[in-house]
This record gives structure tokens, sequence and C-alpha cells, in this order.
């Protein structure tokens, strides 16, 4: 087994196959022409690179950019590469050479000749270096001519072409029922339902397959079936991952999500909306939340933890994951070093970090900054806001429009930790409480610890108090205007407060210096001997005290109400960019250490990838570069991306990976032709393109294989039938739960808890429970089970779920013991396979082989023939007396299976089943 | 977990399914190789699914303490800190070390001498304190590295480091990684196995300790459990007899044949083997779990506790028992060395659960002649301060969590025994010979597995990744010639 995977991994099949076919024509035609990015740099990067890389260029010589190669200072002051003459190249010399001391490479065996044959002809023809084809900007390639009638759209045209020149005929269609239940797992996700197929099967016309079509793409249950992919990449979980991995609340990213995809939304409207919405204008609420994505980074709230540290890495997954999704570029190369194969240099990494290195959020346990909100208590929020603006005699206004700075005005004057606009080092707990506190405070001395409150009203205002507590005796407290510069209008020294616990205390400082109009306060802790358990102070609210303010009693309540509901709200946490004063500069990570800091850079996007000089400041420019039509990726990802959700394998197989080291696309023409309509004439439509791909032939093609075609195309990378997948985790659970007749449908809302196994949920710092809040959740789909990064749901990880801490773009479908347990044992199986017999039993109204067939038929949409419909029966019949007898031998009593649970399980687990074929 | 290596057929299989091509035995028989043509000049790693040489351990068992146990308290007996207790730790031998959150805000660093006995024992004279009496008595054949050290200072990172290279999640760990490379010997029992102590607390475990990062899922360690469902749905449902079941499985082979019949996926015909493997698990992991077959003198050796289900004594004797049946990386975990305070108390009860039966294990093992090919290895994360977090009093005090230096054990399989490698400075501070760096020790541990840790890869985002990352040596000097 062992050589094809390692050389599979290596160049792929498919390009072993064109390398092969190659060379064979080379040996009879010299003056084919040689392409650097497709025959020579594959060589280069297997032999070469790895010592005249990204990492090390020995002897002065790197092969990873052209003007390195071609312009080298080599040590030996010889040309490595002289254009037009390879006798003439040092490279050629090398790589012939028979002294031990000069041969390259210097370890392991020597290049294959056919390998140097390439290069010298390549060198001869110019030595021209063109471009790897996924920077290749995107064109929109003609679609060839067919000489059959066979087809429906392009796509059967550049598919057809290639089959021919490799001497292969597409297969018939599927029939019927295995095409309904490809095309339902497809795009919902769950098997198809008479309702929805019904019509299709009774008779399979194209018009009632492009109605099946239309009405699954309309089905709420699309956008949770993409959901699932988008999930794995956005690395979405409810918790936050490293050691005490405690639940977080973004759920609400996933519904997100999930009504994007329903919606339609243009790929390059979502994609600008999760990288940079906070920085559209008057972000909404949505486009808040769809800034989870990046939020999904892990938190790591493990005592004694430096939170820059964990800050740092997040910053360095953001960048790894935008690249991962949008490019398929492998950036995590890049963060120690340049990349070793494909042309990155470390600077551009740190770069692209200095675009995302400005958000506010910094690795504290609230997650802070987050946003507050469910539906429920926005609800009451509006009437409480209504009775505080009649109380204070203002205008009601519009009640459908309420956020946090409202929240701010209508609380006023008091403001919370949660209220700043933006802060400095400070600790910002859940409930709003701040203080310069830390962990880590051995070098508290140089930091300054301080909050933003914008936009604050200083007419009249004569006092501020705090509800504070104080550690020690030397802490000032110092409020100054527009900026820590800024006129400093009070200053505090602070004394020790009396108690061990915390004993909360009120004090009221009057202003120094009156002032009017409105200002930005900024609240600054000043420690002044840097021991920290001589200067903390911890502020639980703040209050403005205004002339003549009167607060009564009735308002004060209410003030009190909202304040607790939004306390209360579910906080996700949401990504916020600082405020000019406080953007942090950026440095390169001397190897990869957050510790070492070396030169400044400022943001920028690859200069390969950069095709017309973009210049970007912030998140929102590089989100709309990589949806605008001077990227040469993202179009191509995307649409490899749904390609390997409908077919199983990308057009790229490595998803994850288009560099050069990655496997070459099997159709590129195809892929550029997708990607291009995708951008432009479908604009950025993923339904079109679904709609696009599902309706083409060789989608609908049966995947019943032929000698002929498993001796030409043994991995189908051609396409000549249909593809054959088992189907994933989510959807085997979701699968058994909908042919049971259990299946809970509700769309969104928070993650639920179904069964679980004990002691699977281990939780140690926290009292928090693995269960289900109500019955029905226990069946819920499988895309809201509780997602716990450190212990994730054991019966879908046995069906390869990943844990989702990092970015993955696929997942390798294996096949185990495990998951045969899991299908034939967990109760959840277990359960379904007793609704599906129990309703078996009732339809069969006595008649035992109906009652199998009408289960068959339900689970497969076909009958069984005679030959399975006999397994079946036996089966029950073989069921019955053990059944009976252990009844029997049972004193208590206990509830068991009927037989019907016992056949119904095994058709639950028929390969069929499992897979869409 | 992986399982049909035995047949090769299925083992062919087995990796174009991960590739996702999908294609299988039947296909192969017909494919003529493309791949010959490249074969024999290739340089690709031609190696995996077997030893790249040969092995002197074939199984490891890995008795993981996790929460870091203080290696000053236990084996790295420090004489010059009952001279300096409760003096400040010099700067000169700290050196700005990076210190964890917890004490770094300390405004003095007191030296703590051990308050434990110490005492050398055997014919080698190894150190080793009153704590581990049992410990004590098998020294001549255990190989103590009190140089290793690692570069995490929060138990998060550095277990994740140790387990699997490297200090963020993502990557295999290492019984994933021999998994990958070896194959099993058992194809009734999965080749990598956890057993996780019960009811402790401390330090969360992560499932990607033994996760398989970027492996296949296969690779994956199966998590064994106290009580009644050792292995996750091992149990048949209420009603199904194991001859019931295996009549339903029979049926089920014979249906999933007609489905091959039909559309000639090889998938389906390793689908039948795993359920085959499933139902031999149903009777082999119980029976295994079973251990009221063991004599009387055997709980008496690995103590009171082996006969409680889910204590680390009863998890040793298991681990004893699923080295017999061929598992090849066996991981126990014990939580609750982290010590920050109350540290002499704490760690008592450590000892007292681990002691005896981590001492028994290798007795046990080396009486039945496996202690030859199965290497043994006990040890935390990092490792603890000579100085004391907290107010170090007459009878209390704690350590932080330390980097610079801590101490394993290894027992067994080619190590060499009753030996000393490695030395840290007179306060017990950093390492002065012989250092042993995370990656060292895993690289190590694969070369007694006969594996090259530099050649053991796989590809992923168009990397060739490995355990020990770009680093690591193998350290000669462990290994007896």
């Amino acid at each position: 087994m062992i050589k094809e995977n390692n050389l599979m991994a290596r160049t792929g099949l498919l390009g072993m196959l064109c390398l092969l076919t190659l060379l064979t024509c080379l040996s009879c035609n010299q003056s084919e022409e040689i392409s650097y990015s497709r025959h020579i740099k594959p060589i280069l990067n297997e032999y070469c690179l790895s010592c005249h890389g990204g990492i090390r260029a020995q002897g002065g010589l790197s092969f990873l950019f052209e003007k390195e190669a071609m312009e080298a200072q080599t040590e030996s002051g010889l040309r490595p590469i002289v254009p037009g003459r390879a006798d003439k190249s040092e490279i050629i010399k090398r790589m012939r050479s028979n002294d031990p001391e000069l041969r390259m490479p210097k370890e392991g065996p020597a290049l294959r000749e056919g390998d140097i044959q390439l290069i010298e002809t390549w060198i001869n023809q110019g030595a021209q270096w063109d471009d790897h084809w996924a920077y290749a900007q995107i064109s929109n390639p003609n679609v060839p001519d067919l000489d059959t009638a066979w087809g429906s759209n392009a796509i059967d045209h550049f598919i057809y072409q290639k089959l021919k020149e490799k001497g292969l005929q597409p297969s018939g269609r599927a029939t019927p029922d295995e095409l309904a239940r490809r095309l339902s797992f497809d795009l919902i996700g769950l098997p198809p339902t008479l309702e929805n197929a019904g019509e299709f099967l009774k008779n399979p016309t194209n018009v009632h397959f492009d109605d099946l079509i239309d009405r699954l793409l309309d089905s709420p249950h699309y956008g949770e079936r993409f959901a699932s992919m988008w999930l794995d990449l956005a690395r979405y979980a409810d918790s936050n991952g490293y050691e005490k991995d405690m639940g977080r609340s973004v759920w609400r990213f996933r519904d997100w999500v999930i009504n994007a995809l329903n919606d339609d939304m243009p790929f390059d409207q979502f994609t600008i909306e999760q990288l940079a919405g906070d920085l559209l204008d008057v972000p909404s609420t949505d486009q808040s939340i769809a800034t989870i994505f990046h939020r999904n980074t892990m938190t790591n709230t493990e005592g004694g933890t430096e939170d820059e540290e964990f800050r740092s890495m997040s910053i360095i997954d953001r960048v790894n994951t935008t690249f991962e999704v949008w490019q398929a570029t492998t950036m995590s190369c890049v963060q120690c070093h340049s990349h070793p194969y494909d042309p990155f240099k470390q600077e551009e990494f740190y770069e692209l970090y200095a675009l995302f290195n400005n958000t506010q959020d910094a690795d504290l346990d609230s997650e802070y900054p987050f946003l507050m909100e469910t539906d429920s208590v926005q609800k009451d929020l509006r009437q409480v806001r209504a009775k505080i603006l009649a109380l204070k005699g203002e205008a009601v206004g519009d009640l459908n429009y309420i956020d946090k700075s409202e929240i701010k005005n209508l609380a006023h004057p008091r403001l919370f930790g949660h209220f700043a606009d933006d802060f400095q080092h400070v600790l910002i707990a859940n409930d709003g409480e701040f203080s310069n506190s830390s962990y880590n405070s051995n070098n508290q001395k140089d930091k300054k610890y301080y909050l933003i409150f914008q936009d604050v009203d200083l007419n009249d205002l004569e006092e501020i108090r705090y509800h504070y507590f104080c550690r020690g005796d030397d802490a000032v407290i110092e409020i100054s205007l527009d900026s820590i510069e800024g006129p400093i209008i009070s200053r505090t020294s602070m004394t020790s407060s009396p108690g061990k616990d915390k004993d909360w205390q009120w004090k009221s400082f009057p202003l120094e210096v009156s002032q009017n109009g409105i200002h930005d306060l900024v609240f600054h802790f000043i420690n002044t001997t840097g021991d920290f358990r001589n200067g903390v102070v911890s502020v639980k609210e703040m209050v403005l005290g205004y002339q003549g303010e009167e607060t009564t009693q009735a308002l004060r309540s209410w003030q009190d109400t909202l304040l607790a509901l939004y306390q209360g709200g579910i906080k996700s946490p949401v990504m916020k960019e600082r405020t000019a004063a406080l953007r942090r500069p950026t440095h390169v990570f001397e190897r990869g250490n957050y510790l070492v800091k070396g030169a400044k850079v400022q943001p920028n996007i690859p200069e390969i990838l950069n095709h017309e000089d973009v210049i970007v400041v912030d998140r929102l420019d590089m989100a709309k570069w990589l949806v605008s039509d001077k990227n040469p990726l993202t179009a191509r990802v995307m649409v490899n991306r749904i390609w390997e959700q409908l077919f199983g394998r990308g057009i790229v197989e490595t998803m994850e990976d288009f560099g050069t080291q990655g496997f070459p696309p099997s159709h590129e023409e195809l892929l550029n032709y997708l990607a291009y309509q995708f951008s432009h004439d479908w604009n950025w439509s993923i339904k079109a393109l679904i709609r696009e791909v599902v309706s083409s032939d060789i989608y609908q093609q049966s995947s019943r294989t032929s000698a002929n075609q498993l001796e030409i195309d043994p991995f189908n990378i051609y396409y000549g039938r249909g593809t054959r997948a088992r189907l994933t985790a989510e959807q085997i659970r979701d699968q058994a739960l909908a042919v049971s007749g259990l299946l809970n449908t509700k769309i969104g809302g928070e993650s639920v808890m179904p069964y679980q196994p004990e002691g699977v949920w281990q939780i140690t710092y926290s009292s928090a429970k693995w269960e289900a809040k109500h019955e029905s959740d226990k069946y819920r789909r499988g895309l809201y089970t509780y997602w716990k990064r450190t212990t994730p749901y054991p019966s879908m990880t046995a069906f390869d779920t990943p844990s989702r801490e990092f970015c993955v773009s696929r997942r390798i479908t294996t096949n185990t013991p495990l998951q045969a347990l899991v299908t034939l044992n967990d109760p959840v199986y277990v359960e379904a396979a007793e609704s599906l017999g129990a309703w078996m039993t009732k339809q069969g109204q006595g008649d035992l082989k109906k009652a199998i067939e009408r289960g068959y038929e339900k689970a497969l949409l076909k009958k069984p023939n005679e030959e399975v419909l006999e397994i079946l029966h036996g089966l029950h019949e073989e069921s019955v007396q053990p059944m009976a007898m252990h009844v029997s031998m049972d004193r208590n009593k206990k509830k068991i299976l009927a037989p019907m649970t016992v056949v119904a399980n095994a058709i639950m687990n028929l390969d069929a089943f499992l897979n869409k074929s | 977990m992986h399982c049909q290596r035995s047949n090769t057929r299925y083992s062919r299989r087995d990796f174009l399914g991960r590739t996702s091509l999908g294609l299988g035995a039947a296909a192969l028989a017909s494919l003529t190789n493309p791949l010959k043509s490249f074969g024999a000049s290739s340089t690709m790693d031609l190696k995996v699914g077997r030893p790249h040489f040969a092995p002197t351990a074939k199984r490891v068992i890995y008795l993981f303490q996790s929460g870091a146990p203080s290696q000053i308290d236990l084996f790295d007996h420090k004489p010059l800190l009952e001279k300096l207790h409760g003096e400040e730790l010099p700067e000169s031998v700290r050196q700005g070390q990076r210190l964890t959150g917890m004490t770094s805000g300390q405004s003095s660093f007191p030296l703590v001498s051990s308050p434990f006995e110490f005492a050398q024992h055997g014919e080698s004279g190894a150190w080793v304190s009153e704590l581990m009496p049992h410990t004590a008595k098998v020294v001549d054949d255990l190989c103590f590295v009190k140089s290793m050290f690692t570069e995490a200072i929060n138990h998060d990172p550095a277990v994740t480091f140790i387990q699997t290279g490297s200090q963020f999640p993502g990557r295999p760990s290492m019984g994933s990684w021999l998994s990958y490379g070896l194959g099993s010997d058992n194809e009734n029992l999965p080749s990598f196995v956890v057993l996780v102590t019960k009811d402790k607390t401390g330090q969360p475990l992560y499932a990607r300790s033994w996760g398989n990062g970027f492996l296949p899922s296969e690779y994956q360690g199966v998590q064994f459990r106290a009580g009644k469902n050792p292995v996750l749905y091992l149990d048949n449902p209420p009603g199904v007899s194991s001859q019931l079941r295996k009549r339903q499985l029979k049926d089920l082979s014979a249906l999933q044949e007609l489905q091959y019949d039909q559309i000639a996926d090889p998938e389906i015909k390793a689908r039948i083997a795993q359920y085959e493997m499933a139902f031999r698990m149903q009777t082999s992991v119980p029976e295994i779990m079973d251990v009221r077959d063991e004599p009387e003198h055997i709980y008496d050796m690995y103590g009171e506790d082996s006969k409680k289900p889910g204590t680390y004594a009863a998890n040793c004797l298991l681990a004893r028992r699923l080295a017999e049946r061929g598992v090849k990386f066996i991981q126990l975990y014990h939580q609750g060395w982290d010590q920050h305070g109350n540290l002499p108390t704490a760690i008592k009860t450590q000892c007292k659960e681990t002691d005896q039966a981590s001492a028994a294990l290798i007795t046990d093992l080396k009486q039945r002649g496996m202690l030859e090919d199965t290497l043994v290895i006990w040890g935390g994360e990092f490792g603890r301060t000579n100085y004391s977090q907290g107010r170090l009093t007459s009878t209390n005090f704690g350590r932080d969590h330390h980097p610079s230096c801590f101490s394993v054990w290894m027992a067994g399989a080619g190590v060499k025994p009753g030996h000393t490698y490695g030395g840290t400075d007179e306060f017990g501070y950093r390492v002065v010979n012989d250092g042993v760096h995370v990656h060292d020790f895993q690289a190590t541990i694969l070369h007694m597995m006969g594996l090259d840790h530099e050649a053991l890869t796989f590809k992923y985002q168009g990397r060739r990744f490995r355990l020990t990352d770009v680093h690591g040596h193998v350290v000669e000097d462990l290994l007896r010639v």
C-alpha cells in the first residue's frame, strides 16, 4: 500500500500520468514546448528546493523566485541557468556529475535522466519562467464543441472532451432512486421525501429532475447542509479550545451561515461580511455576527498564560485560515521562514498579520468584545427602553432599534467595562467589571491600563463616582479627555479597601476642572510602583454625576432592569477594530517566535497574488481584494470546494493547497470556466453554481463500474461514471433520524446535547452538564450538536468529523470498526431502528414481507429484490425466538426490542444506506 | 485504528480509500501499476506500514503523569537546596527565564529543598525519594533521564507538545504516528489504546493528546473505559444476544455481497471486514477488561487499588494485558500532579496512587519476559520550580511550572537499565549536561520502535509533516548497544 500512497501524495496520480505521457512524447519529439510551472517546478520541488528554496539558499542559490534563480550570486560564481544554453548551465553539470562532492542533490539519489533531459530542453528553449497555473488571472475559456448529442451543459463538454481523449465514454443515467438520493443528500443533506421526489420517481423526466433541483435549493435545509462544510473551514465550535475549554456562545454565527446560504447571499458579500463586517458603514447586527468567523479562534484561559502570546496565536491562525479558505495557500509555512516551495516571503506573512493585528480582542477570559443580544431579550429590552424614555420625558421613537450605544445612553449616567469603545491591557469581565489586574504582571510597570469611552456628554458634569475595590495603596486613577495624553479632569490616589474579599466601596471624585461639550473619556489606572499586589483596582461601575440630575426611584429601577437584561443576553464574541490611537504596530516574528520581534512591517498582500498593485490598509480592503477580479484564486477555490462536495473529490484534489506542492487540476479549463462564470455571469451565486453542476449529465451518471473503465481510469479522474461516496457524519445521523421519523427539523438556535455516553463529557472547571435541555433536542440534525473541542461528540468523530480546533478543508473518509459499533449500537441509532421497525410493522398489517418491503423502500427508495427480501425475512424469523427467550429470562421484564428492530437496524447498516451512489 | 492489515488486498485499498479516490482491491487487481516506471529511482519514503529498521521495542506503554510531577521531590536529588532552603533564588541562576503568570509577580523566590528523604538504591545507586519506595526497588531496570527540557510553560501547550511535537493543536499524537507507521499486530484490537485514571481532577485531558491530527481518523487512540461499556457503543442493544448479533451480521454480509456483485465497489468488501472486526471486538475487549482471571499474587503486586476498575493500578494491569495481546501503543493518563500549593501533602497522594503499580508493571513484564521488547515510559509534560510558589512555611509550599529541566524514566526494550542520563545544576534549575529536548525524546522512542523520525512523514498542506517537526536527534546513549 505504501508506494502508491507516497508517490500519490507527492505528485498526484494525475500529475504522474501526465508526466508519463509527456516523457513518452518527449522521447520522440524534442520540440515539445516545456512549461516551467507544469514540468520543471515539480522536479525542482522534489529535488532542489529543500536546500535551494525558502528555508535555505545554499551556496547562494534559491529557485523560489525567478530573479533569485536567474540572477543568483552563487558562492561558486557560476551561473546555474544560462537560458538557451543547457551545456553552459551549472545545474545540468551538477545533476549529471559523478563526483560525489559536486553532484546535486547532495544527499539522496540522483535525478532521473528523463527529468534532467526535461530541464535541459527547457533551458535550451530559453528557460522561460511562467506563472503557476493557480496564480494566473482567471479567463473565460472557450467551451469545446462536441461531436455528439450527449451533454446538457458546458460542464459536459469539458468532461467529454477529456473522456474521449482517454478512449472512455460517459455512463448512462443513474436510476431514479439513486439519483433522487444523490441529489437530495448533496443539496440538503437529508434523504428525499416522497413529497419532494415523488413526481420524479414516478416519472423521471428532465423537467421533473429540474423541478426537484429547484425544490431542494429552495428548501431551508439547503443552508444547513452547506453550513456543515463551511463550519469546518470556520473552525466553528461551542467551546474555546485550550485547557479549560469553556463554553462560548457563537451559535448565532452558525445560524448566520445557514441563513446566508439559504438566502443565496452572493459569495463576495458572504466573504466581506465575515472578514470585515465590523468595518462596513454602520454594520448591522447580522454583519457583526458574521465576523464571529474569526472569533472562532481559540482562547486560552489557563492560569498563568500570557494573553499576548495567545492573542498572537489567534492572529496567526486568522492569517492561515483566511488563506486556506479563500486562497488554498499554505501560509502557515511562512510564519517562521519564507515558503519552502511557493513564492511567499516571510515578511509577507507579517504584512498580512498587520491587517488582522488591530482588533480589540486580546485573549481575555470574557472573550470581550462581544455583541450582547438575543431575540427574546431584545424584545424585553425594547419595552424597558420605552419605559425609561417615557420617564425621562423623551420621545420613544423607533422601537425596533436598540443597540449597545443606546443602552449606554439609557443607562446613563452609568458606565461599565463593556461599554468601553476601546481598551488597553485592562481586563474586562463578563459582567462589565474592569480592572488592571492580570495574571502576568511581571512587566506591569511598562504597561498602560486604560479604557476609552467615546462621546460622553460633559456638560454639567460635576463628579464621577466609582464602585470599586482597591488592593494596596499604590494606585492612582486618572481621567483624561480625548486621549491618554489629553487634559486630566480627575486624578485620585487610591487607598487600600478594607476586607479580604471584595468589599466594594463607593467613592466620588469631583472634577478638577469643569468641562463642556462631547468628549472621549479615558479612564486610566496607574500603578505607581509596578508591584501588582499593591496597585490593583477593580471597578464595577462608574457613575457620572450631573448637576441637577434627578434620578427618580422608578427610573433607577427601570435602568437596573435594562442592565440586568443586557447582562443576561447572549454574548457573542465579535470582531471590533481598535480606535486609531491604539493601533498596534506589527513586526516580523523571528523564526515565528512572538517574543523575538524583527523588522516593522505595514499591511500588504503577497506580491505573487497582487497582480495590479492593489493597496490595502485594513481587513475590509483585503476582503474586497479577495473577491475582486484582481484575485486569481478565490473563485477557483470556492468552485473547487463545491465540486468536491458534489463529486467527492475536487478538480484540484488538494483542496487546501493550490500551490506547487498541491495536485494539479484534473480539468483546468473546466475549473477556469466555472470560476469565471461564478464570479461574473452568476454574480457569485452559490446556488447558480450548484444548479449548473447538478444539471450536467456527468453528475447524473450511474456509478456502476465496467472492467474497461476500471482499467483505463481506476480512480474515476475523468468522470466516466458517477461518484460513490460514504455519507458524512452529520448525514449518517440525519438520515437515520429522518427515515425513522424521529428527526426534529427545527432550524437554528442554541447548540444541543443529544445522547452521549456517560464519562465522555469531562469538564473540570465548571459544573456544566451534558444533558438535553428539551426532549426534542435529542433528535436535532447533527450540525446542531454541541461541539466541544477537547472532547468532540464521539459518534460523529467516528465518522471523521474534525475537532474544529483549526480550519479543515477536507475530511478524509475512513472505514473503521468503530463506525460499525456506532450504527449498530449507539442508542440514537437503536432508537431510530426501533422507530422504523414499529412503522414497518404497522405498514405490514400482519404481512411480514410487506412490512420489510416497505421499510426497505423507505430507506432506499426502491423495492428489495426477492433475494434481499428473503434474507431480511429470514433474519426476522431468526430473531423472534431468541428475543422472546430473552424476555422470559429477564426477570425485570425490562423493555426489549422487537425483532423488526433487528431487521430495521440491518437495513440501516447496509452499505447502500450509508453511501450515496 | 485500523485492522485490515492482515490482507494485502485490503491494505492496498485502504490507502486508496484514504486518498478518497475510492479504488479498491478488484480494480487494483486489473490495474497495471502506472507507478512502476518511477518506482525504482524514486526517493519516496516507501517504508510506512512497517519498521524502517529492526526495532528493539515492539510496543510502548507510556505512563503519562499529567500536571507535571516535581522532579526535585522524586528523583532529582539536590543537597545544595538543603543548605539554601528559604534563601532567594540567585538571579545568576534564573537568568531572566520566562515564568508563568502565576509566579512572575512574586517579589520573592525562596528556594525550597525537598522535605522528603532521598536515598540511593539498587546496584545502580539511583537516587529516589521516600515517596517512591516501590519504584526504588526496580531502579536497576530503569533508565532515568534527568535532563529533559521543553519549550512550553503552560499545561495545554506543554502536554500538546510532548504528545504531538507541536505546542498548538493540529498534529497527530505519538501513538497515532506509531499506528500509522507500524499498523497493528492484533486484528481484534485497536493498535493504540488509551486508559485514563477515573475520577481524578486537575488539568483536563484533551482528546487531541491521542488524536489523529491530520492523519486519517483510523489512527486515533481508542479509549478503553472502566465499567460496563469499555469501548463506546460496544454493547449490543437490550435483547440482542451475541448469537443474534452474529446472525444479523451474517445476513448483513450477505446483503452487502449482493450489493458488491452489482456495483463492484471494493469499499463494500472493506465495510464487511470492519463489521467483522467490530464483532470480534465485542468479545475481545470485554475479555481483556475482565481481570478476574488474574491470580491473587498479581493483585498483591500491583496493590489493592488494582481490583478497583479505573484506578491507575488497575490500568497498569490492563496495560500489561493489552501489551500481551499485541497492542502497539498503550497510553495511561494520571492527572493531579500540578502542585502549585500544598505540595507536601498532595504529592504523597499522587505517589501512593501510582508508585506501586508503576513498579509492579516493570516487575510483571520482566517476569513474563516481555520487558525485553516493551518500552515503558514514565513522565509528565514539564518540571517544577526549585523555588516556592506562594509563601514558604515550615509545613507548606508549592512549586510552579518549570520547563528548563524535568525527569522521566524509561525501561525495557533496548533502554540501558540501571542508568541515569543527563543532569541538572546544583540548584536543580537547568540542564548542565546531555540535555534531551522533547523532540529528541520523541525521536528516540520512534527509533526504538524501528522508525526513523525523519522518514516517518505524512504530506498535508503541501508539506511533509513529522512528529519531530524539523528537529530531534536520537539519544543513542540511552540505548543498550
